[in-house]
């Protein structure tokens, strides 16, 4: 079996929509491999604009409703502000999640997401390595 | 538990029934409208294990109702009919899905193919440059919050009032182009500067907007009422809320997380998450969808207009009568509180459809005047390069699937897939030697959208009239294709 870099993503098959395998060896790791799958699913690429500074406070009653938070915070900034963050710097607790981040404008993006799903959305620990399956909806 | 066949109790060769004591959370029957080889398709990704799923809504009446275009979605399948009884039972944002009111669209013209053959090209650029497209697009107009808020409020009849088409559009629009019970304040902050910027953009995806040619009549009487003709181009918009409404449903299924908690309401996937109707949740979303679903209706509306004018342009002083006339405008994502006749008993429930159609038949409330005796105009687009279909809603969809049909073709092949074993340019030029132009902002989103990615959406046409759901009207087939 091929080995696993300690922190990545994949794209999975999925019916009508996307979905991304993500792992990595703590849960900030997981959050930031999953907003850089999320932007390799859309295709979105940075360009070489100077860079704008973001902070996010995020409340949620588990992980998963964090990431789903945090996940389609990303996707309001990037088509509203235009910004694909290319830094991202977290704090995790319980029910809390603080982002420091730091974006550019996207050249260009080939695929819309149009939300995070909760689809059979379940953070799980194992051999030392978090993972999580995320389905996007398109 | 892996499903398979045997699961399922053989009703006739187009209707099968799993059982509702076939998994002990189940509080309904699920009855799927499938070929055999429809439902063996089914069954190879995980729609069939959604739709059991959504049977464990509380509140659930009669059987959930499964198309033939059926295929895996999040929570529910797409193609998914569930009708919870109003309002003590449950409302699911996932049961209606991110792209409120996503729906179809038809206008028909008397402009003979061999009249505007010669300016398919034209009419797909102008059409391109008039009506926005592509990933997060603005509209043409930016609303400003008081606008935006009549928009939730009024839906098409905000667009009407505002130069956006004429007051008979409004009555050929499924629920006249406006939701009551819409009040803006049950939106977010995040959901409204998404709305206000981008009325009157079709978005990327599977959003379309299609020239056809009607190819061939069934029903001539029906076609008739429709405005269709034979041998004449007609023209698809397909598209929804936008940002509006995915920001609704996002904002809705993470707060009923919690919602679900509070109610001790136990279910199999974390999508399905919903809310009791009579509960302060319940209202707020039902207000929330209801602010999108107006919302699309005025974008679908405007787009009319737009694709009016494009054909004005290119047309006007070549061709006779250039006018695009709306045939019906239908949403195949959508919460509706409707009753219906469930075990002799009248009910009001709430009808989710997740990519299916509402086809209401002969004499239904609600309908245009003109399509009474008909019954309503069901749209149903193939694939990209296909034929689509116009069918009518026939009674037995009001006793099978609460006046529901198919929606489309359906996804047989993952999109990932589809781009592995398609090159968009390769298709673009496939699909220009068979005549039909195409105008795609990605290529490789052209590529996912492939008709080898869809079911035979003759197929699925077939077993909707022969189980009675709805009656074949008119044919369409493609002529060119503008896509996000």
């Amino acid at each position: 079996m091929k080995k696993l870099l300690p922190e990545g993503f994949r794209e999975v098959s999925h019916g009508a929509d996307a979905a991304l395998e993500v792992w990595a060896r703590d849960l900030p790791g997981l959050f930031r491999q999953a907003a850089q799958g999320m932007y390799a699913l859309m295709g979105a690429t940075p360009t070489r604009a100077n860079s704008t500074s973001r902070t996010l406070s995020l409340f949620a009653s588990d992980d998963e409703s964090l990431l789903v938070a945090f996940l389609s915070q990303l996707l309001f900034l990037l088509e509203q502000e235009s910004l694909l963050f290319t830094n991202i710097v977290l704090e995790l607790q319980p029910g809390n999640l603080k982002a420091t981040l730091e974006g550019i404008p996207p050249g260009s993006i080939q695929r819309e997401i149009k939300a995070v799903t909760f689809n059979d959305l379940a953070i799980c620990q194992e051999e030392r390595l978090y993972r999580v399956s995320i389905v996007f909806d398109l | 538990m892996t499903i398979t066949l045997q699961a399922f109790n053989k009703i006739n060769d187009y209707e099968w029934e799993i059982p509702a004591d076939y998994r002990p959370d189940m509080r309904v029957p699920v009855r799927f409208f499938a070929s055999r080889r429809l439902l063996e398709d089914a069954l190879g990704d995980r729609s069939v294990e959604q739709a059991v799923n959504s049977t464990t809504l509380p509140g659930l009446v009669g059987r959930v109702a499964v198309m033939p275009d059926v295929h895996q979605g999040y929570g529910f399948p797409i193609g998914g009919v569930a009708a919870t009884r109003y309002p003590e039972g449950v409302i699911s944002p996932g049961g209606i899905g991110y792209d409120i009111n996503c729906g179809v669209r038809l206008l028909a013209s008397v402009i003979p193919l061999e009249a505007g053959q010669p300016y398919l090209e034209d009419l797909a650029l102008a059409l391109d440059q008039k009506c926005p497209s592509g990933v997060g697009v603005k509209g043409g107009r930016a609303l400003k919050p008081a606008e935006l808020e009549n928009v939730c409020r009024q839906g098409s009849a905000w667009a009407v009032k505002h130069g956006f088409g004429e007051p008979v559009d409004i009555s050929r629009t499924e629920a006249g182009g406006c939701l009551d019970g819409a009040d803006p304040l049950s939106l977010s902050h995040q959901a409204r500067e998404r709305g206000q910027g981008q009325l009157g953009s079709l978005g990327a995806g599977n959003h379309f907007i299609e020239i056809d040619v009607v190819e061939q009549l069934f029903d001539a009487k029906a076609a008739a009422a429709f405005g269709l003709v034979e041998g004449c181009l007609a023209l698809q918009i397909h598209c929804g809320s936008r940002g509006l409404g995915h920001q609704v449903c996002t904002d809705y299924v993470q707060s009923f997380q919690d919602a679900v908690r509070r109610y001790n309401i136990k279910l199999p996937d974390r999508e399905l998450v919903c809310a009791p109707m009579d509960s302060p949740e319940g209202r707020n979303y039902l207000s929330a969808m209801r602010c999108a679903a107006n919302y699309a209706f005025a974008n679908r509306q405007v787009l009319a207009v737009h694709a009016r004018e494009a054909f004005e342009q290119v047309l006007a002083g070549k061709v006779k009568n250039w006018h695009l006339r709306l045939v019906y405008d239908i949403a195949h994502n959508m919460g509706n509180i409707e009753t219906h006749e469930i075990d002799g008993r009248k009910l009001k429930v709430c009808v989710h459809r997740k990519g299916a159609t509402r086809a209401f038949g002969p004499g239904a409330p609600g309908l245009p005047e003109e399509y009474k005796a008909s019954g309503q105009p069901v749209l149903v687009p193939g694939s990209m390069g296909t034929e689509s279909w116009v069918l009518a809603g026939a009674a037995r969809a009001m006793e099978l699937s609460f006046g529901s049909c198919c929606h489309g073709a359906g996804r047989v092949m993952s999109r990932s897939a589809a781009k592995h074993a398609v090159r968009g340019e390769q298709l673009k030029r496939e699909l220009e030697a068979q005549g039909i132009h195409i105008r795609a902002g990605s290529l490789p989103g052209l590529a996912e959208e492939a008709p080898q990615a869809y079911k035979d959406v003759s197929e699925v046409v077939k077993v909707v009239i022969e189980t009675g759901l709805a009656k074949k009207v008119a044919l369409l087939k493609p002529l060119a294709v503008i896509k996000g």
